[in-house]
Protein backbone atom coordinates (compact mmCIF):
# COMPACT_ATOMS: atom_id res chain seq x y z
CA UNK A 1 0.00 0.00 0.00
CA UNK A 2 1.14 3.48 -1.01
CA UNK A 3 0.17 5.69 1.48
CA UNK A 4 1.50 8.90 1.66
CA UNK A 5 2.68 9.28 5.28
CA UNK A 6 1.04 12.03 7.26
CA UNK A 7 3.72 12.63 9.60
CA UNK A 8 4.00 14.08 13.02
CA UNK A 9 1.24 16.53 13.24
CA UNK A 10 3.35 19.33 15.14
CA UNK A 11 1.74 22.17 12.95
CA UNK A 12 -1.42 20.74 13.64
CA UNK A 13 -1.64 20.99 17.37
CA UNK A 14 -3.97 23.01 18.75
CA UNK A 15 -1.54 23.88 22.00
CA UNK A 16 0.26 27.25 21.75
CA UNK A 17 2.37 25.65 24.32
CA UNK A 18 6.19 24.84 23.43
CA UNK A 19 7.51 21.29 23.17
CA UNK A 20 10.64 20.66 23.98
CA UNK A 21 11.20 16.65 22.82
CA UNK A 22 13.11 16.41 26.01
CA UNK A 23 10.20 17.24 28.46
CA UNK A 24 7.90 14.82 28.79
CA UNK A 25 3.95 15.28 27.64
CA UNK A 26 2.57 13.93 30.59
CA UNK A 27 3.50 14.60 33.72
CA UNK A 28 2.46 13.65 37.34
CA UNK A 29 3.40 14.56 40.22
CA UNK A 30 2.39 13.32 43.90
CA UNK A 31 -1.17 12.72 42.05
CA UNK A 32 -3.83 11.71 44.26
CA UNK A 33 -7.87 11.46 44.29
CA UNK A 34 -9.99 10.82 46.78
CA UNK A 35 -13.50 10.10 45.93
CA UNK A 36 -15.91 11.13 49.32
CA UNK A 37 -19.11 8.25 48.94
CA UNK A 38 -21.45 7.46 51.13
CA UNK A 39 -19.45 4.43 52.37
CA UNK A 40 -16.95 7.00 53.24
CA UNK A 41 -14.01 7.95 51.24
CA UNK A 42 -12.42 6.02 48.48
CA UNK A 43 -9.10 6.39 47.44
CA UNK A 44 -8.69 6.01 43.43
CA UNK A 45 -5.44 7.26 43.06
CA UNK A 46 -2.87 7.59 45.81
CA UNK A 47 0.64 9.07 44.90
CA UNK A 48 1.37 8.15 41.39
CA UNK A 49 4.24 9.59 39.63
CA UNK A 50 4.67 9.23 35.82
CA UNK A 51 5.81 11.02 32.81
CA UNK A 52 5.14 10.12 29.21
CA UNK A 53 7.42 10.93 26.48
CA UNK A 54 6.68 12.38 22.54
CA UNK A 55 5.36 9.20 20.75
CA UNK A 56 5.18 7.09 23.94
CA UNK A 57 2.49 4.14 23.81
CA UNK A 58 1.50 3.96 27.28
CA UNK A 59 -0.81 1.06 28.55
CA UNK A 60 -2.27 1.00 31.73
CA UNK A 61 -3.00 -2.61 33.20
CA UNK A 62 -4.37 -3.80 36.77
CA UNK A 63 -7.46 -5.16 37.87
CA UNK A 64 -10.88 -3.03 38.41
CA UNK A 65 -10.72 -0.22 41.03
CA UNK A 66 -7.01 0.26 40.08
CA UNK A 67 -7.63 4.00 39.30
CA UNK A 68 -6.38 3.02 35.51
CA UNK A 69 -9.50 4.69 34.11
CA UNK A 70 -9.78 7.68 36.67
CA UNK A 71 -5.84 8.43 35.95
CA UNK A 72 -6.73 8.76 32.09
CA UNK A 73 -9.58 10.78 33.06
CA UNK A 74 -7.01 12.87 35.02
CA UNK A 75 -5.29 13.46 31.83
CA UNK A 76 -7.90 14.77 30.21
CA UNK A 77 -9.60 17.19 32.64
CA UNK A 78 -12.31 15.09 32.93
CA UNK A 79 -11.76 14.50 36.88
CA UNK A 80 -9.65 17.10 39.12
CA UNK A 81 -7.28 15.67 41.26
CA UNK A 82 -7.71 16.29 44.70
CA UNK A 83 -3.31 16.42 45.59
CA UNK A 84 -0.80 16.23 44.03
CA UNK A 85 -0.13 18.18 40.32
CA UNK A 86 -0.33 17.01 36.00
CA UNK A 87 0.51 18.66 33.33
CA UNK A 88 -0.27 18.05 29.59
CA UNK A 89 1.67 19.47 26.92
CA UNK A 90 3.78 21.85 29.71
CA UNK A 91 0.13 23.47 30.73
CA UNK A 92 -2.42 22.11 33.17
CA UNK A 93 -4.89 19.37 32.21
CA UNK A 94 -7.77 22.02 31.83
CA UNK A 95 -5.92 24.38 30.09
CA UNK A 96 -4.68 21.40 27.59
CA UNK A 97 -8.79 20.47 27.16
CA UNK A 98 -9.53 23.73 25.80
CA UNK A 99 -6.53 23.84 23.81
CA UNK A 100 -8.38 20.61 22.52
CA UNK A 101 -4.71 18.55 23.10
CA UNK A 102 -6.27 15.00 23.19
CA UNK A 103 -8.73 12.46 21.69
CA UNK A 104 -10.37 10.50 23.78
CA UNK A 105 -11.64 7.19 22.66
CA UNK A 106 -14.11 5.91 25.32
CA UNK A 107 -15.20 1.76 25.79
CA UNK A 108 -18.35 2.49 23.62
CA UNK A 109 -17.91 3.81 20.19
CA UNK A 110 -21.09 6.59 21.13
CA UNK A 111 -21.60 7.48 17.41
CA UNK A 112 -24.67 9.73 17.56
CA UNK A 113 -27.08 7.33 15.89
CA UNK A 114 -28.83 10.37 13.66
CA UNK A 115 -25.60 10.84 12.22
CA UNK A 116 -23.64 9.50 9.31
CA UNK A 117 -20.66 8.22 9.96
CA UNK A 118 -18.92 10.92 8.17
CA UNK A 119 -21.56 13.41 9.87
CA UNK A 120 -19.84 11.79 13.40
CA UNK A 121 -16.29 12.35 12.29
CA UNK A 122 -17.43 16.03 11.32
CA UNK A 123 -18.88 16.52 14.78
CA UNK A 124 -16.02 17.63 17.03
CA UNK A 125 -14.52 20.06 13.86
CA UNK A 126 -17.82 22.16 13.48
CA UNK A 127 -17.68 22.22 17.53
CA UNK A 128 -14.24 23.35 16.84
CA UNK A 129 -15.25 25.88 13.63
CA UNK A 130 -13.37 24.38 11.17
CA UNK A 131 -14.07 25.29 7.84
CA UNK A 132 -16.48 22.91 6.10
CA UNK A 133 -13.12 22.00 3.17
CA UNK A 134 -11.39 20.95 5.95
CA UNK A 135 -13.54 19.04 7.30
CA UNK A 136 -14.34 17.27 4.21
CA UNK A 137 -10.26 17.06 3.89
CA UNK A 138 -10.20 15.70 7.61
CA UNK A 139 -12.80 13.31 7.15
CA UNK A 140 -11.34 11.47 4.32
CA UNK A 141 -7.89 11.51 5.41
CA UNK A 142 -8.92 9.75 8.61
CA UNK A 143 -11.39 7.32 7.44
CA UNK A 144 -8.61 5.93 5.50
CA UNK A 145 -6.31 6.11 8.47
CA UNK A 146 -8.81 3.70 10.31
CA UNK A 147 -9.69 1.92 6.58
CA UNK A 148 -13.36 2.69 6.92
CA UNK A 149 -13.05 4.70 3.14
CA UNK A 150 -16.34 4.25 1.29
CA UNK A 151 -18.35 4.51 4.80
CA UNK A 152 -18.88 8.35 5.59
CA UNK A 153 -22.39 8.06 4.00
CA UNK A 154 -23.31 5.18 5.92
CA UNK A 155 -25.44 5.56 9.74
CA UNK A 156 -24.01 3.72 12.61
CA UNK A 157 -26.38 0.68 12.96
CA UNK A 158 -25.13 0.28 9.33
CA UNK A 159 -21.69 -1.01 11.20
CA UNK A 160 -20.30 -4.33 13.26
CA UNK A 161 -19.30 -3.58 16.78
CA UNK A 162 -15.25 -3.33 15.30
CA UNK A 163 -16.30 -0.77 12.30
CA UNK A 164 -18.35 1.30 14.84
CA UNK A 165 -15.10 1.80 17.33
CA UNK A 166 -12.84 1.90 14.58
CA UNK A 167 -15.29 5.27 13.38
CA UNK A 168 -14.69 6.61 16.83
CA UNK A 169 -10.75 6.17 16.89
CA UNK A 170 -11.01 8.29 13.09
CA UNK A 171 -13.53 10.74 15.18
CA UNK A 172 -10.68 11.63 18.19
CA UNK A 173 -8.23 11.62 15.11
CA UNK A 174 -10.02 14.39 12.80
CA UNK A 175 -8.70 17.39 14.96
CA UNK A 176 -5.22 16.54 14.55
CA UNK A 177 -4.36 16.29 18.71
CA UNK A 178 -1.10 14.82 19.60
CA UNK A 179 -2.42 12.56 21.90
CA UNK A 180 -4.72 9.80 21.89
CA UNK A 181 -6.45 8.86 25.45
CA UNK A 182 -7.99 5.57 24.84
CA UNK A 183 -9.99 3.86 27.75
CA UNK A 184 -10.58 0.02 27.14
CA UNK A 185 -11.60 1.32 23.41
CA UNK A 186 -11.65 -2.53 22.94
CA UNK A 187 -13.38 -4.01 25.61
CA UNK A 188 -16.63 -5.00 24.54
CA UNK A 189 -15.06 -6.31 21.11
CA UNK A 190 -14.67 -10.54 20.56
CA UNK A 191 -11.03 -11.38 20.48
CA UNK A 192 -10.58 -11.84 16.78
CA UNK A 193 -11.74 -8.15 16.05
CA UNK A 194 -9.63 -7.33 19.02
CA UNK A 195 -6.20 -8.58 17.23
CA UNK A 196 -7.12 -6.76 13.91
CA UNK A 197 -7.96 -4.00 15.71
CA UNK A 198 -4.70 -3.42 17.47
CA UNK A 199 -2.57 -4.61 14.40
CA UNK A 200 -4.31 -1.49 12.42
CA UNK A 201 -3.63 0.69 16.01
CA UNK A 202 -0.42 0.04 15.79
CA UNK A 203 0.09 1.12 11.94
CA UNK A 204 -2.26 4.33 12.57
CA UNK A 205 0.38 5.01 15.59
CA UNK A 206 3.69 4.64 13.11
CA UNK A 207 2.13 6.78 10.93
CA UNK A 208 0.66 9.37 13.35
CA UNK A 209 3.66 9.14 15.53
CA UNK A 210 0.96 9.52 18.21
CA UNK A 211 1.51 9.62 22.24
CA UNK A 212 -0.96 7.47 23.32
CA UNK A 213 -2.72 6.76 26.53
CA UNK A 214 -4.50 3.20 26.49
CA UNK A 215 -6.25 1.58 29.34
CA UNK A 216 -6.91 -2.07 29.03
CA UNK A 217 -7.53 -5.53 31.44
CA UNK A 218 -5.69 -7.69 28.92
CA UNK A 219 -1.92 -8.37 29.63
CA UNK A 220 -1.47 -9.51 25.75
CA UNK A 221 -3.05 -6.51 24.22
CA UNK A 222 -1.16 -4.20 26.85
CA UNK A 223 2.36 -6.19 25.95
CA UNK A 224 1.69 -6.45 22.38
CA UNK A 225 0.81 -2.52 21.65
CA UNK A 226 3.36 -0.70 24.01
CA UNK A 227 6.53 1.24 24.65
CA UNK A 228 5.54 1.25 28.37
CA UNK A 229 3.38 -0.92 30.57
CA UNK A 230 2.22 0.70 33.72
CA UNK A 231 1.15 -1.82 36.39
CA UNK A 232 -1.23 -0.63 38.62
CA UNK A 233 -3.06 -2.27 42.19
CA UNK A 234 -5.95 -1.09 43.90
CA UNK A 235 -7.06 0.35 47.36
CA UNK A 236 -5.58 2.46 47.34
CA UNK A 237 -5.17 2.97 43.28
CA UNK A 238 -1.47 2.99 42.79
CA UNK A 239 1.14 2.00 39.96
CA UNK A 240 3.38 -1.10 41.25
CA UNK A 241 5.19 -1.42 38.32
CA UNK A 242 6.47 0.52 34.99
CA UNK A 243 7.89 -1.68 32.00
CA UNK A 244 9.80 -0.09 29.28
CA UNK A 245 9.22 -2.87 26.56
CA UNK A 246 12.26 -4.02 24.81
CA UNK A 247 10.27 -5.31 21.66
CA UNK A 248 10.98 -3.65 18.38
CA UNK A 249 8.54 -1.18 17.23
CA UNK A 250 7.83 -3.35 14.12
CA UNK A 251 5.07 -6.22 15.74
CA UNK A 252 3.85 -8.84 13.33
CA UNK A 253 1.08 -10.50 15.28
CA UNK A 254 3.12 -13.64 15.94
CA UNK A 255 5.56 -11.02 17.85
CA UNK A 256 3.33 -12.70 20.73
CA UNK A 257 5.03 -15.95 20.36
CA UNK A 258 8.45 -14.88 20.94
CA UNK A 259 10.52 -15.69 24.20
CA UNK A 260 10.47 -11.49 24.61
CA UNK A 261 6.88 -11.54 24.47
CA UNK A 262 6.42 -13.73 27.50
CA UNK A 263 8.86 -12.77 29.03
CA UNK A 264 7.18 -9.34 29.41
CA UNK A 265 4.45 -10.54 29.70
CA UNK A 266 5.45 -12.72 32.78
CA UNK A 267 6.49 -9.48 34.37
CA UNK A 268 3.44 -7.78 34.32
CA UNK A 269 1.61 -10.91 35.59
CA UNK A 270 4.06 -11.04 38.73
CA UNK A 271 3.55 -7.28 39.08
CA UNK A 272 -0.36 -7.69 38.87
CA UNK A 273 0.03 -10.67 41.18
CA UNK A 274 2.05 -8.49 43.72
CA UNK A 275 -0.49 -5.73 43.96
CA UNK A 276 -3.25 -8.43 44.57
CA UNK A 277 -1.25 -9.99 47.88
CA UNK A 278 -1.08 -7.04 49.82
CA UNK A 279 -4.85 -7.06 49.41
CA UNK A 280 -5.77 -10.22 50.64
CA UNK B 1 -49.65 -9.17 -0.90
CA UNK B 2 -52.55 -10.40 -0.31
CA UNK B 3 -51.53 -12.50 3.08
CA UNK B 4 -49.71 -9.70 4.47
CA UNK B 5 -52.86 -7.24 3.99
CA UNK B 6 -54.78 -9.42 5.69
CA UNK B 7 -52.33 -9.72 8.44
CA UNK B 8 -52.38 -6.25 9.26
CA UNK B 9 -56.39 -4.87 8.34
CA UNK B 10 -57.69 -8.31 9.34
CA UNK B 11 -57.54 -7.55 13.58
CA UNK B 12 -58.64 -4.16 13.01
CA UNK B 13 -61.74 -5.15 11.23
CA UNK B 14 -62.42 -8.03 13.60
CA UNK B 15 -62.43 -5.67 16.81
CA UNK B 16 -64.76 -2.85 14.00
CA UNK B 17 -67.07 -5.54 13.53
CA UNK B 18 -67.47 -6.53 17.58
CA UNK B 19 -68.19 -3.10 18.18
CA UNK B 20 -70.64 -2.53 16.47
CA UNK B 21 -72.33 -5.90 17.13
CA UNK B 22 -72.02 -5.20 21.01
CA UNK B 23 -73.26 -1.66 20.03
CA UNK B 24 -76.39 -2.92 18.22
CA UNK B 25 -77.25 -5.27 21.01
CA UNK B 26 -76.89 -2.41 23.63
CA UNK B 27 -79.17 0.03 21.65
CA UNK B 28 -81.77 -2.80 21.36
CA UNK B 29 -81.56 -3.15 25.06
CA UNK B 30 -81.55 0.01 26.60
CA UNK B 31 -84.08 1.67 24.31
CA UNK B 32 -86.97 -1.62 24.71
CA UNK B 33 -88.23 0.21 27.63
CA UNK B 34 -89.21 3.01 25.49
CA UNK B 35 -90.69 1.21 22.64
CA UNK B 36 -92.86 -1.06 24.81
CA UNK B 37 -93.75 2.31 26.93
CA UNK B 38 -94.91 3.76 23.33
CA UNK B 39 -96.72 0.79 22.43
CA UNK B 40 -98.72 0.31 25.98
CA UNK B 41 -99.70 3.69 25.85
CA UNK B 42 -100.84 3.68 22.40
CA UNK B 43 -102.80 0.36 23.49
CA UNK B 44 -100.47 -2.01 20.73
CA UNK B 45 -99.24 -5.34 21.20
CA UNK B 46 -95.72 -5.10 19.39
CA UNK B 47 -93.80 -8.43 18.17
CA UNK B 48 -90.04 -8.71 19.26
CA UNK B 49 -89.45 -7.99 15.84
CA UNK B 50 -91.29 -5.25 15.71
CA UNK B 51 -89.63 -3.94 18.75
CA UNK B 52 -85.99 -4.22 17.78
CA UNK B 53 -87.12 -2.55 14.95
CA UNK B 54 -88.40 0.24 16.83
CA UNK B 55 -85.50 0.84 19.47
CA UNK B 56 -83.48 1.82 16.14
CA UNK B 57 -85.55 4.13 15.01
CA UNK B 58 -86.39 6.16 17.69
CA UNK B 59 -85.82 10.00 17.81
CA UNK B 60 -84.54 10.36 20.64
CA UNK B 61 -82.96 7.05 21.99
CA UNK B 62 -81.20 6.17 25.28
CA UNK B 63 -78.55 5.38 22.96
CA UNK B 64 -78.71 5.94 19.16
CA UNK B 65 -77.85 3.10 16.67
CA UNK B 66 -74.86 3.08 14.66
CA UNK B 67 -77.18 3.82 11.20
CA UNK B 68 -78.48 6.69 13.01
CA UNK B 69 -75.43 7.97 13.87
CA UNK B 70 -73.96 7.71 10.51
CA UNK B 71 -77.12 9.38 8.93
CA UNK B 72 -77.00 12.24 11.10
CA UNK B 73 -73.08 13.18 10.55
CA UNK B 74 -74.01 12.20 7.02
CA UNK B 75 -76.69 14.67 7.16
CA UNK B 76 -74.74 17.53 9.09
CA UNK B 77 -71.29 17.54 6.97
CA UNK B 78 -72.06 16.40 3.16
CA UNK B 79 -75.58 17.73 2.95
CA UNK B 80 -75.51 20.67 4.89
CA UNK B 81 -73.21 23.98 3.56
CA UNK B 82 -70.03 24.44 5.71
CA UNK B 83 -70.97 27.87 7.00
CA UNK B 84 -74.36 26.30 8.09
CA UNK B 85 -74.51 26.15 12.16
CA UNK B 86 -75.78 22.88 11.82
CA UNK B 87 -72.72 22.17 9.91
CA UNK B 88 -70.50 19.88 11.75
CA UNK B 89 -67.93 20.26 9.41
CA UNK B 90 -67.96 24.11 11.00
CA UNK B 91 -68.27 22.57 14.42
CA UNK B 92 -65.60 20.59 13.78
CA UNK B 93 -63.25 23.36 12.42
CA UNK B 94 -64.42 25.74 15.35
CA UNK B 95 -62.97 23.43 17.75
CA UNK B 96 -59.93 22.33 15.63
CA UNK B 97 -58.60 26.29 15.09
CA UNK B 98 -58.51 26.42 19.37
CA UNK B 99 -56.93 23.35 19.53
CA UNK B 100 -54.14 24.04 17.22
CA UNK B 101 -53.66 27.04 18.71
CA UNK B 102 -53.82 25.62 22.39
CA UNK B 103 -50.98 22.87 21.52
CA UNK B 104 -48.52 25.38 19.43
CA UNK B 105 -49.32 27.61 22.92
CA UNK B 106 -48.52 24.59 24.83
CA UNK B 107 -45.76 22.64 22.98
CA UNK B 108 -43.74 25.86 23.10
CA UNK B 109 -44.19 26.56 26.70
CA UNK B 110 -43.71 22.61 27.34
CA UNK B 111 -40.72 22.77 25.68
CA UNK B 112 -39.21 26.27 27.17
CA UNK B 113 -40.23 24.91 30.69
CA UNK B 114 -38.03 22.05 30.19
CA UNK B 115 -35.53 23.44 28.96
CA UNK B 116 -35.15 25.70 31.91
CA UNK B 117 -35.86 22.55 34.32
CA UNK B 118 -32.56 21.08 32.76
CA UNK B 119 -30.47 24.03 32.61
CA UNK B 120 -31.33 25.42 35.61
CA UNK B 121 -31.03 23.91 38.79
CA UNK B 122 -33.29 26.46 40.99
CA UNK B 123 -36.11 25.88 38.28
CA UNK B 124 -35.41 22.38 38.51
CA UNK B 125 -35.65 21.99 42.30
CA UNK B 126 -38.89 24.95 41.81
CA UNK B 127 -40.79 24.62 38.50
CA UNK B 128 -41.43 20.47 38.47
CA UNK B 129 -43.59 20.30 41.69
CA UNK B 130 -45.98 23.26 40.07
CA UNK B 131 -45.85 21.47 36.87
CA UNK B 132 -47.62 18.71 38.51
CA UNK B 133 -50.04 20.39 40.51
CA UNK B 134 -51.61 22.41 37.95
CA UNK B 135 -52.95 18.39 36.60
CA UNK B 136 -54.25 17.44 39.56
CA UNK B 137 -56.92 20.73 39.32
CA UNK B 138 -59.78 19.40 37.49
CA UNK B 139 -59.74 20.88 34.13
CA UNK B 140 -63.24 21.26 34.20
CA UNK B 141 -63.26 23.41 37.64
CA UNK B 142 -60.57 26.02 36.54
CA UNK B 143 -62.32 26.77 32.83
CA UNK B 144 -64.78 28.65 33.40
CA UNK B 145 -62.22 30.63 35.77
CA UNK B 146 -60.14 30.84 32.83
CA UNK B 147 -63.21 31.91 30.10
CA UNK B 148 -64.53 34.78 32.98
CA UNK B 149 -61.20 35.91 34.13
CA UNK B 150 -59.77 36.34 30.30
CA UNK B 151 -63.05 38.38 29.15
CA UNK B 152 -62.37 40.70 32.32
CA UNK B 153 -59.68 41.77 30.66
CA UNK B 154 -61.01 42.17 27.46
CA UNK B 155 -59.51 38.86 25.82
CA UNK B 156 -62.85 36.29 24.57
CA UNK B 157 -62.93 34.15 21.33
CA UNK B 158 -60.60 31.72 19.92
CA UNK B 159 -57.96 32.82 23.05
CA UNK B 160 -59.72 31.58 26.43
CA UNK B 161 -60.57 28.62 24.84
CA UNK B 162 -57.00 27.68 23.83
CA UNK B 163 -55.93 28.62 27.08
CA UNK B 164 -57.41 25.85 28.45
CA UNK B 165 -55.96 23.38 25.56
CA UNK B 166 -52.47 24.59 26.38
CA UNK B 167 -53.15 24.05 30.11
CA UNK B 168 -53.77 20.59 29.33
CA UNK B 169 -51.55 19.72 26.60
CA UNK B 170 -48.32 21.52 28.28
CA UNK B 171 -47.76 18.65 30.64
CA UNK B 172 -46.89 15.65 28.70
CA UNK B 173 -44.56 17.94 27.23
CA UNK B 174 -42.70 19.13 30.23
CA UNK B 175 -42.33 15.51 31.03
CA UNK B 176 -41.45 13.78 28.09
CA UNK B 177 -38.50 16.66 27.32
CA UNK B 178 -37.07 16.74 30.29
CA UNK B 179 -36.46 13.02 30.37
CA UNK B 180 -35.48 13.49 26.00
CA UNK B 181 -33.48 15.94 27.18
CA UNK B 182 -31.80 14.22 29.99
CA UNK B 183 -31.59 10.77 27.64
CA UNK B 184 -28.03 11.85 26.71
CA UNK B 185 -25.54 9.32 29.05
CA UNK B 186 -22.46 10.40 31.25
CA UNK B 187 -20.22 9.17 28.53
CA UNK B 188 -21.69 11.41 25.89
CA UNK B 189 -21.31 14.62 28.13
CA UNK B 190 -18.07 13.65 28.92
CA UNK B 191 -17.43 13.42 25.25
CA UNK B 192 -18.44 16.42 24.75
CA UNK B 193 -16.53 17.87 27.47
CA UNK B 194 -13.53 16.56 25.65
CA UNK B 195 -14.22 18.78 22.54
CA UNK B 196 -14.42 21.94 25.08
CA UNK B 197 -17.49 22.60 23.77
CA UNK B 198 -20.35 25.16 24.75
CA UNK B 199 -23.60 25.23 26.19
CA UNK B 200 -25.43 25.80 23.63
CA UNK B 201 -23.43 23.17 21.30
CA UNK B 202 -24.25 20.64 24.01
CA UNK B 203 -28.00 21.60 23.34
CA UNK B 204 -28.47 22.13 20.10
CA UNK B 205 -25.55 19.08 18.99
CA UNK B 206 -26.41 16.25 21.40
CA UNK B 207 -29.04 16.91 23.91
CA UNK B 208 -32.41 18.01 21.28
CA UNK B 209 -31.46 15.52 18.66
CA UNK B 210 -31.68 13.11 21.43
CA UNK B 211 -34.81 14.22 22.68
CA UNK B 212 -36.32 13.77 19.22
CA UNK B 213 -38.32 10.57 20.06
CA UNK B 214 -39.37 11.83 23.65
CA UNK B 215 -40.43 14.70 21.69
CA UNK B 216 -43.11 13.15 19.22
CA UNK B 217 -44.47 10.51 22.06
CA UNK B 218 -45.48 13.62 24.00
CA UNK B 219 -46.72 15.71 21.13
CA UNK B 220 -49.06 12.85 20.42
CA UNK B 221 -50.88 12.89 24.07
CA UNK B 222 -50.63 16.39 23.83
CA UNK B 223 -52.52 16.78 21.09
CA UNK B 224 -55.33 13.97 22.21
CA UNK B 225 -55.70 16.35 25.26
CA UNK B 226 -56.12 19.97 23.36
CA UNK B 227 -58.36 18.64 21.78
CA UNK B 228 -60.00 17.56 24.97
CA UNK B 229 -59.18 20.73 26.25
CA UNK B 230 -60.99 22.54 23.51
CA UNK B 231 -64.00 20.84 23.96
CA UNK B 232 -64.62 21.66 27.36
CA UNK B 233 -63.38 25.65 26.98
CA UNK B 234 -66.86 25.76 24.81
CA UNK B 235 -69.11 24.35 26.97
CA UNK B 236 -68.85 27.48 29.99
CA UNK B 237 -69.28 29.74 26.91
CA UNK B 238 -73.19 29.38 26.44
CA UNK B 239 -72.69 26.71 23.60
CA UNK B 240 -71.96 29.21 20.82
CA UNK B 241 -70.40 27.39 18.51
CA UNK B 242 -67.42 23.76 18.40
CA UNK B 243 -68.14 20.18 18.91
CA UNK B 244 -67.84 21.46 22.68
CA UNK B 245 -70.95 23.27 22.28
CA UNK B 246 -73.21 20.63 20.22
CA UNK B 247 -72.38 18.20 22.93
CA UNK B 248 -73.86 20.48 25.64
CA UNK B 249 -76.57 21.59 23.33
CA UNK B 250 -77.16 18.18 22.75
CA UNK B 251 -77.82 17.28 26.20
CA UNK B 252 -80.21 20.29 27.17
CA UNK B 253 -82.85 18.86 24.92
CA UNK B 254 -81.99 15.07 24.50
CA UNK B 255 -80.75 15.05 21.25
CA UNK B 256 -78.55 12.01 21.75
CA UNK B 257 -77.81 11.72 18.15
CA UNK B 258 -76.79 14.68 18.18
CA UNK B 259 -74.50 14.43 20.96
CA UNK B 260 -73.01 11.02 19.84
CA UNK B 261 -72.30 12.54 16.48
CA UNK B 262 -70.32 15.12 17.88
CA UNK B 263 -68.54 12.75 19.70
CA UNK B 264 -67.62 10.39 16.72
CA UNK B 265 -66.55 13.64 14.88
CA UNK B 266 -64.27 14.47 18.09
CA UNK B 267 -63.07 11.08 18.37
CA UNK B 268 -61.86 11.52 14.16
CA UNK B 269 -60.76 14.25 14.84
CA UNK B 270 -58.24 13.35 17.46
CA UNK B 271 -57.41 10.00 15.34
CA UNK B 272 -56.07 12.24 12.24
CA UNK B 273 -54.81 15.16 14.32
CA UNK B 274 -52.47 12.26 16.32
CA UNK B 275 -52.10 10.28 12.67
CA UNK B 276 -50.33 13.19 11.12
CA UNK B 277 -48.24 13.74 14.45
CA UNK B 278 -47.26 9.82 13.65
CA UNK B 279 -46.70 10.17 10.27
CA UNK B 280 -44.58 13.65 10.95
CA UNK B 281 -42.16 11.38 13.33
CA UNK B 282 -41.79 8.50 11.58
CA UNK B 283 -40.41 10.73 8.85
CA UNK B 284 -37.84 12.73 11.30
CA UNK B 285 -36.66 9.79 12.68
CA UNK B 286 -35.89 8.17 9.74
CA UNK B 287 -34.56 11.15 7.96
CA UNK B 288 -32.71 11.06 11.34
CA UNK B 289 -31.36 7.24 11.06
CA UNK B 290 -32.64 6.46 14.49
CA UNK B 291 -35.61 4.06 12.97
CA UNK B 292 -33.90 0.96 11.07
Amino acid sequence: MAQCQSGPSQPHSASGANILTTDPVISAKNLSLTFQTNDGPVHALKDVNLDINKGDFVSFIGPSGCGKTTFLRVMADLEKPTEGEITVNGVSAEEARKARAYGYVFQHAGLYPWRTIGGNIRLPLEIMGTSKSEQDAAVKEVLELVHLDGFEKKFPWQLSGGMQQRASIARALAFHADILLMDEPFGALDEIVRDHLNEQLLELWARTNKTIGFVTHSIPEAVYLSTKIVVMSPRPGRITDVIESTLPKERPLDIRDSPEFIEIAHRVRDGLRAGHEDDV
Amino acid sequence: MMGKFWYKIGPIIVVVIAIFVLWYAAAVGLNTAWAKDKAKRAGVELTTSEIIKDTMSQKKPKLPAPHQVGAEIWKTTVEKKVTSKRSLIYHSSVTLSSTLLGFVMGTSLGIALAVGIVYNRTMDMSVMPWVIASQTIPILAIAPMIIVVLNAVGISGLLPKAVISMYLSFFPVVVGMVKGLRSPDHMQLDQMKTWSASGSQQFWKLRLPSSMPYLFTSLKIAMAAALVGAIIGELPTGAVAGLGARLLAGSYYGQTIQIWSALIMAAALAASLVGIIGMIQAVVLKRMGMVQ
